[in-house]
């Protein structure tokens, strides 16, 4: 057990538009049943760096590998067999506006398994139940809240029991008590189905509440600064940076001390 | 309230340290002093050090603000040390969070010569990425279009249909009134032409020909590349906008087979008829010119029917499946192509169509040489 690949490593990742580098140089590991978070200010890299571990765009050097399996190089078929055991969950939500939640979730489920129909709904009425959505069946994204509308992207998230689940920004936008309760969903499916958790994020009540570990990506270096469980990082971290964002020490005192 | 005008007073009897003497009322409308005139002052003094001083103001706004800020930000550049301590502390405290961060400094766009932009090198290289992108994207809706063959492709059935409902039925009303339209069109041009030589009769094979070999394949796809094509965009663009295509990467689901197939397979499929319906509408055009002109309903149809020929129909409807295909690729392309914002999701739909209707002249050009070559 020891021995095992950790289920994501970031190797050497160096990631740019064209001739722009956004960040280089990124290594780090993400061990089984961590709640990871990659934080930084806005406009560093953060939503960027999860598109390159979706594999949705190819970093410009350096490889994400997945329980020792390189993402990277690996051919189609073995990219697909990756990607269905994840869980995405996209910043503006992602769900297929032309379906209603209810074939939003079945979609992976018609995919990839063999459930009988009637067995779909049921799985489809428990996840929706799980965010708490249960009844909304035949709702359309756009008949539904912008809050309701995330959580019904978790749900579609976890359709298929994934291994590891991603999140971009999941509580942006919500209020403080909605984004207290996907926190604690977020905590319980993990616990409830052993997944590992990817999420980008900068709010901090949630990164506190639940991270058991992180990256800091800093803008104005081009890479990661800081590793580690932000709780620590908060308190010890050598760079003042790091502090300061979680502690939400003003502006003018990052430009003193950075 | 006395509404006194906003000056600046620069004391420089220190040579290294000037005073900046602000007084009179710095609001909006008063006609406040414009930085400029500062600014060439100190830099004809080049201080180390600037005082302000705040002096008998009793109203400002942002208009004093916007002032401190470029004479904070000149100081900064030319780094003369700059002393604020007698603003009052909400002034103070504005300026300490408008200069928290410098100005962004834009980099420096290269050497770039509008010259350049018409190098035929570049132009070509262009070109050609141009192309190569259509033919990857041709070349993944034809591995689409095979697995679809073999049963592997994920395209849903109710997605077809409901694209079979939108392109076909939905676009009866404008495509009826178009091809009636365009029958007269084809009636009168031929109708004026004709009866000089004592031939009137012979609109109607004018009418049968043109619309079967022509129009009525032509004007539907340009109806369908304005109506289908865009919409075509503007739903894949909005879906790349919305992530949802990154959503069906991720789900393992190819876009070509989830999205496109169904799309295409709609207008292939629902093309045709409605170019049949468009001839038929077209050729009924036409009488009722032929029967403005003084020929009767039967003998136009007697004279049509003898002019309706298997091949003339069997254009019409080779270049109709040609030009749905295009109409489809043109719209998809550029919808799955499209940008993340709503002005790109525009640019989207405009190109489709404007990409559309060149490949459509194109290829209808290219049809009729080939037909005339082959004598058909």
């Amino acid at each position: 057990m020891i021995d095992a690949p950790p289920p994501i490593e970031v190797r050497d990742v160096t990631m740019a538009y064209g001739d722009f580098v956004i960040q280089r140089d990124l290594n780090f590991p993400i061990n089984q049943g961590d709640i990871f978070v990659i934080m930084g200010g806005s406009g560093c890299g953060k939503s960027t760096l999860l598109k390159h571990m979706l594999g949705l765009i190819a970093p410009a050097a350096g490889d994400i590998v997945y329980s020792g399996q390189s993402f990277v190089h690996a051919n189609s078929n073995e990219q697909e067999r990756m990607r269905q055991r994840w869980g995405i969950t996209y910043q503006s939500g992602g769900l297929f506006s032309a379906m209603t939640l209810a074939e939003n979730i079945s979609l992976p489920l018609q995919l990839y398994t063999r459930f009988s129909p009637k067995e779909r709904m049921e799985i489809i009425a428990y996840k929706l139940a799980l965010v708490g959505l249960d009844g909304y069946q035949d709702y359309y994204p756009s008949e539904i809240s912008g809050g309701m509308r995330k959580r019904a992207a978790l749900a579609r998230a976890i359709a298929m029991d994934p291994d590891i689940l991603f999140f971009d920004e999941p509580s942006a936008g919500l209020d403080p008590i909605s984004s207290r309760l996907l926190d604690e969903l977020i905590v319980q499916l993990k616990e409830s189905i052993g997944a590992t958790v990817v999420m980008v994020t900068h709010e901090l009540p949630s990164i506190f509440a639940i991270a058991t570990n992180s990256v800091y990506l800093d803008a104005n270096t081009r890479t990661m600064i800081a590793y580690g469980d932000p709780r620590e990082l908060r308190d010890h971290s050598e760079q003042a940076v790091v502090r300061q964002f979680l502690t939400r020490s003003s502006a003018t005192k990052i430009e003193e001390t950075a | 309230m006395s509404d006194t005008a906003p000056v600046f007073q620069l004391d420089t009897t220190q040579s290294d340290t000037l005073i900046l003497a602000l007084t009179g009322d710095w609001i909006q409308g008063a006609g406040a002093p414009d930085f400029n005139d500062l600014r060439t002052n100190l830099n004809a003094l080049s201080p180390k050090t600037l005082i302000v001083h705040f002096d008998n103001i009793e109203q400002w706004d942002s208009i004093l603000m916007a002032f401190l800020l470029q004479c904070s930000n000149h100081c900064q550049d030319k780094g003369i040390a700059l002393d604020t301590t007698s603003l009052p502390e909400s002034a103070q405290r504005l300026l300490d969070v408008a200069t928290a961060v410098r100005p962004h400094q834009r980099p420096e766009p290269g050497d770039y010569h509008w010259l350049t932009s018409i190098n035929p090198l570049r132009m070509l290289k262009a070109t050609m990425g141009n192309i190569r992108e259509s033919l990857a994207f041709i070349g993944e809706v034809a591995m689409a279009l095979a697995n679809l063959v073999v049963g592997k492709a994920n395209t849903r059935y109710v997605d077809f249909r409901a694209f079979c409902y939108q392109s076909g039925p939905d676009a009866f009303a404008i495509i009826s009134l178009i091809s009636i339209l365009v029958g007269m069109i084809l009636g009168y041009l031929g109708a004026v032409q004709l009866q000089q030589f004592g031939a009137g009769i012979y609109v109607a094979d004018l009418v049968v020909i043109g619309t079967l070999r022509e129009m009525g394949a032509l004007m539907t796809a340009v109806v369908m590349a304005g109506r289908t094509g865009a919409a075509y965009a503007a739903q894949l663009g909005t879906m790349q906008t919305n992530e949802e295509i990154d959503a069906i990467v991720t789900l393992g689901i190819s876009p070509m087979e989830f999205l496109v197939v169904p799309r295409m397979l709609a207008l292939v499929v629902m093309m045709p008829l409605l170019t049949i319906y468009a001839d038929v509408l077209g050729i009924l055009g036409g009488a009722l010119v032929a029967g403005g002109m003084g020929i009767t309903p039967l003998q136009y149809f007697n004279q049509a029917s003898a002019a309706v020929e298997m091949n003339h129909i069997m254009v019409g409807l080779i270049k109709s499946v040609t030009f749905a295909l295009l109409i489809a690729v043109a719209g998809c392309r550029s919808g799955i192509n499209s940008g993340r914002s709503s002005a790109a999701v525009g640019q989207a739909a405009t190109q489709a169509v404007v990409t559309a209707i060149i490949y459509l002249i194109v290829a209808d050009a290219a049809i009729n040489i080939l037909c005339q070559q082959l004598d058909y």
